[in-house]
């Protein structure tokens, strides 16, 4: 096998895996969930096969043309390092997921349709990752959004039914934005591939059409993101869905979704300008303290972790709109940490009601003493989090706040210190109110939850506390990759059109 | 220019209809007429006045063609929008039967 056909196994295999579990999910006990194990495996696997592969490949990039058409005219897929980075992010938190899901969804009815909707969901975001085309981004993202507002519904409860209508009404006013973007673009090169958008753009400046595009996009992806002033879908939608469906929207899918495809289009496609990187800083930084602010206020665990989640995202994009290789390194970074601690405590917060039965902070307390592996899980994601120092976070935030002084924007280094406080003080309200404290009578006979659950939290837990490690030389080229894509702006046309002429 | 007007109007009525409407089936309408909006404006994009099909056929010149790009790319987004449609129209019917109201601002177990 060529190594290059290691690229479209990314879109088969999920949508094979749907294809299966919806087929012989009803007919076969637990087939589902072998089909499930075996295609999350599978696919960590091949994105780590293909990111070390990258390595190997002269240019580090990868462009497989589907049907053997030449870019300008077929649909081509495009692996390169920041691809590679996001694909290794998404396909790492749907593995545990996914292994999570096998114990955690039995308290729910028809586990193959929700394995079904989630490999849909996974096959949607690694198809916005590794696409070359601006349309078929669009067709893939609309493909992760949809089996996301059925995955939020998935426990048809009146709350969940009402967040899933409000997610979907705004998810679909997004994407008729980011639509419409598409089509003046379109209208405007005569072309739909990115790469050759890129060159078409170079030399046709000045247009008004750019900046008109360039709104319309990040409303489009600024609500699929949930930055500050287009948020008010996530903190509803996210704590509805089942805990893994959670864990996997806060974790990667407003990334991918929002933050990749706001990267893509404005580094990459239209090329970013002072403008659209001090919009990104402010949206950064107004989205980092509003709802970090909310979130102190929550006494429903889930609903307190998506406000951090909004929180969080502000710091990747405060990072990423530096414009910076240190801002851009953090923004990366941080991403890839946020992903993983995120996800790691709306995995404890399905622990805690699975085993408790209730997420309201006012009725637990205690539970260190009944679930130690949670508790300790817990504790280590909230002080990644929070940034505090030999986790993850601390060194991602470091970077950031090093990058804001760096370039000068003291007021800005300043907010995401004070938001990373606010954010270690709401993370001490939940270890008091959950883990420390009395016990409570009716939550006496609780137990640790399966094994399975235990296994992704352990595994989360141990990728926080190593996380740090991802910046020593050795290990570097994972994020370096990444970041040069971002800084190459919209030479990554040339590169992507050399390397489809060569490969 | 002023189809394109005309469809930017369509649009607008669209959006009045999912920001304004206390009704949700009226919400999905709105959504409906917005993604009918989008669609037109798409195919307007690639079309030509007095254009033909392009398909190559003997004894023929072509001289003035449609794009047919946008057309097949409107085919996918109208399958999209069907199933958005069909998803939230199910949502919306779930909603009745636990509320019983269809109207926005009763539905409001949520803090928002």
């Amino acid at each position: 096998m060529k190594a290059i056909n290691i690229i479209p196994l990314f879109v088969i295999i999920p949508l094979a895996a749907a294809f299966l579990t919806s087929l012989v999910g009803r007919l076969i006990r637990r087939s589902s969930e072998v089909i499930i194990f075996i295609t999350s495996l599978a696919l960590l696997g091949s994105s780590l096969y293909a990111r070390v592969l990258l390595n190997s490949v002269p240019g580090k990039i990868l462009v497989y043309k589907i049907g053997g058409w030449m870019p300008p005219f077929g649909i081509c897929m495009v692996m390169d390092g920041l691809s590679s980075f996001m694909l290794v992010t998404v396909n790492l938190i749907a593995f545990f997921v996914a292994v999570y899901s096998l114990s955690y969804m039995n308290q729910y009815t028809d586990k193959p349709k929700f394995f079904t909707l989630f490999s849909l969901m996974v096959c949607g975001m690694n198809g916005v990752i590794i696409t070359g085309d601006l349309f078929n981004l669009y067709v893939f993202l609309e493909i992760a959004s949809i089996a996301s507002y059925a995955l939020v519904a998935f426990g048809t409860e009146a709350e969940e039914l009402e967040a899933s209508f409000k997610y979907a009404i705004m998810g679909s006013v997004a994407s008729a934005f980011i639509f419409i973007g598409i089509a003046f673009l379109y209208s405007f090169t005569s072309t739909l591939n990115m790469a050759d958008m890129a060159r078409i753009l170079a030399y046709k400046q000045n247009a008004w059409v750019i900046p008109f595009v360039g709104v319309l996009f990040l409303m489009g992806f600024g609500l699929k993101s949930a930055l500050v002033p287009f948020h008010a879908w996530l903190p509803d939608a996210h704590p509805s869905a089942p805990a893994s469906i959670s864990a996997m929207l806060s974790g990667v899918l407003i990334k991918t979704l929002g933050v990749y495809a706001l990267i893509r289009v404005f580094f990459n496609i239209i090329g970013s300008t002072h403008g659209y990187l001090t919009v990104l800083m402010f949206l950064g930084v107004i989205s980092m303290l509003v709802a970090v602010v909310l979130a102190l206020s929550q006494w429903d665990l889930k609903r307190l972790l998506a406000y951090h989640s909004i929180s969080q995202i502000g710091y990747v994009v405060l990072g990423i709109g530096l414009g910076t290789p240190l801002g851009v390194l953090g923004g990366l970074f941080h991403l890839f940490n946020h992903s993983v601690f995120k996800s790691l405590l709306f995995l404890n917060s399905g622990s805690v009601d699975y085993a408790a039965g209730t997420r309201d902070l006012k009725e637990t307390g205690g539970l260190g003493k009944l679930m130690p592996v949670t508790a300790k899980t817990n504790l280590v994601a909230s002080m990644a989090i929070a940034g505090i120092p030999p986790f993850n976070g601390f060194f991602s935030k470091a970077i950031i706040i090093i990058a804001c002084l760096q370039k000068g924007f003291t007021g800005y280094a300043i907010c995401a210190v004070i938001g990373s406080i606010l954010t270690l003080a709401s993370f001490m309200k939940v270890q008091k109110f959950v883990f420390l404290g009395e016990i409570k009578d009716k939550l006496k006979n609780i137990k640790e939850v399966p094994f399975a659950m235990l296994f992704s939290v352990v595994c989360l837990a141990i990728i926080c506390v190593l996380g740090g490690l991802m910046l020593l030389p050795s290990l570097r080229f994972f994020l370096d990759d990444a970041v040069s894509v971002v800084l190459k702006g919209t030479s990554y046309a040339g590169v992507v059109l050399e390397a489809a002429s060569r490969q | 220019m002023t189809l394109y007007f005309l469809c930017l109007m369509l649009f607008c009525v669209g959006l009045y209809g999912v920001l304004r409407k206390r009704n949700i089936i009226k919400m999905i309408v709105g959504l409906g007429i917005m993604e009918y909006a989008m669609n037109l404006f798409f195919v307007l994009l690639g079309y030509r006045f007095h254009g033909r099909a392009p398909i190559d056929a003997k004894y023929q010149d072509i001289l003035n063609m449609v794009d047919p790009l946008p057309q097949a790319l409107v085919l996918t987004s109208i399958v999209i929008g069907l199933a958005v449609t069909a998803l939230i129209i199910s949502i919306a019917i779930r909603i009745y039967e636990k509320y019983g109201t269809f109207d926005i601002t009763k539905i409001k177990k949520l803090k928002g």
